[in-house]
């Protein structure tokens, strides 16, 4: 799972709405993998990002060092920094935790479990 | 043949061995391709933009390669776990989610430029289990999904309805949602290649409406008339006249409903014996 999907996701469990964002990730197994750079991309996405989240997941993870708030979207340099946290670095092994209701989504494979019990839908 | 939804749900039906049909089976791999195709261009999304697309039901990532040759970034989910081994296997770009997709998704409010999804619905108006309701499952899903695309974002769904009470069902629980648009079908008129899309649009970025798209294979070839549709049960059927008290009734098979029967025998190749004065004429009462 690479981190821009990450940063998108929230705790799917009924009712909760509190602290439902961002998962936390424990454990985690991270794995980089070559992403071809499209800055348009990364350009269209800078708006839909939570950028708290973003830092404070990288920096929980210890991959290159984000800064306090987002750059200038024409800086090479930074487009650069931003693409590789956000579509080359994979979590592969690990899991995320709900911060609000404490469910526990394992990741195997690259592939989290989403899957939840009848009582939390 | 059966349906498949009949037999298992999906997270028992496409096992290992189901799966490696979607890996080694070039025909299915070739109508996959082409039902993504024909849904990206019903998702009519700006011209050399790359987005941010949700693949719904995603298996072994064979619509995503679609998309990656697109040059989108996909994010896709499945409930079956041996079709997202295959995808990793075949070492796909996008990012898989084992999720079943009536539980809701889980995604924060404008995150995707469109969704697509080939041959999924259908799954959910089964009640696999118990606590599965079709229509609170549907809802649920339809619901979490509008939030989850930007403001007129569009989703395009491919699915094989088992009965028109399955696509009412799906197309009012869209619209509840709060989606727009409708139902696009494909070669309506032939039995094999007729393909039935939900194009749904999640608002619009300029709250103007946005026409559906046009069907494939709708148009008739020169010269033809499109045929008309007569309702037959619309309109009461005349009533016979009233007789009076002992007056004799009149006989039901008459001459017009000899010539009338034996047009249709006619048209049928049957034999049918020549016309003539004597046809449908009252023995004399000498016999």
């Amino acid at each position: 799972m690479r981190l821009i999907t990450h940063n998108m996701l929230q705790c799917p469990v009924k009712g909760c709405s509190k602290d439902n964002f961002p998962l936390r990730i424990e454990d985690a197994e991270i794995e980089n993998a070559d992403a071809d750079f499209n800055p348009q991309f990364l350009k269209r996405m800078l708006d839909r990002i939570a950028w708290g989240a973003l830092v404070q997941t990288s920096f929980s993870l210890g991959v290159a060092k984000l800064p306090e708030s987002p750059g200038d979207p024409n800086d090479d340099e930074f487009l650069q920094t931003l693409h590789h946290v956000l579509l080359e670095t994979r979590v592969k092994e690990g899991r995320m935790v709900c911060n609000g209701c404490g469910h526990v989504y394992p990741i195997r494979e690259g592939i989290p479990n989403m899957l939840l019990q009848e009582n939390e839908v | 043949m059966s349906r498949p939804e009949h037999t298992a749900p999906p997270e028992i039906f496409y096992n290992e061995s189901e799966a490696t049909k979607y890996t080694q089976n070039s025909r299915i791999m070739q109508i996959q391709a082409d039902m993504t195709t024909r849904a990206l261009e019903l998702l009519s999304l700006p011209p050399d933009e790359p987005c941010y697309l949700l693949d719904i039901g995603c298996g072994s990532g064979l619509s995503g390669e679609v998309l990656e040759v697109e040059g989108h970034v996909w994010v896709g989910l499945d409930i079956s776990e041996a079709m997202l081994d295959v995808a990793n296997e075949r070492e796909v770009e996008g990012d898989l989610f084992l999720h079943d997709i009536g539980h809701g998704l889980g995604f924060r409010p404008g995150t995707f430029d469109g969704c697509i999804s080939v041959s999924v619905l259908q799954w959910l108006c089964n009640a696999d289990r118990s606590s599965h309701v079709p229509k609170r499952r549907l809802a649920r899903f339809f619901t979490t999904l509008y939030s989850s695309l930007t403001r007129g974002g569009r989703a395009v769904f491919q699915f094989y309805p088992e009965n028109p009470d399955q696509v009412e069902l799906i197309v009012s629980s869209a619209m509840v949602a709060g989606f727009t648009g409708g139902l696009v079908v494909d070669y309506p008129n032939s039995t094999r290649a007729k393909k039935y899309f939900l194009v749904l649009f999640a608002g619009s970025p300029d709250n103007s409406s946005q026409p559906l798209p046009q069907a494939l294979g709708t148009d008739l070839p020169q010269g033809t008339e499109p045929s008309q549709i007569v309702n037959a049960s619309a309109g009461r059927r005349p009533r016979p006249e009233k007789r009076g008290k002992g007056q004799k009734r009149k006989s039901v098979k008459d001459r017009d409903y000899i010539m009338r029967k034996k047009e249709l025998n006619k048209r049928r190749g049957k034999d049918v014996p020549l016309d003539s004065k004597y046809t449908g004429r009252k023995r004399s009462g000498r016999f």
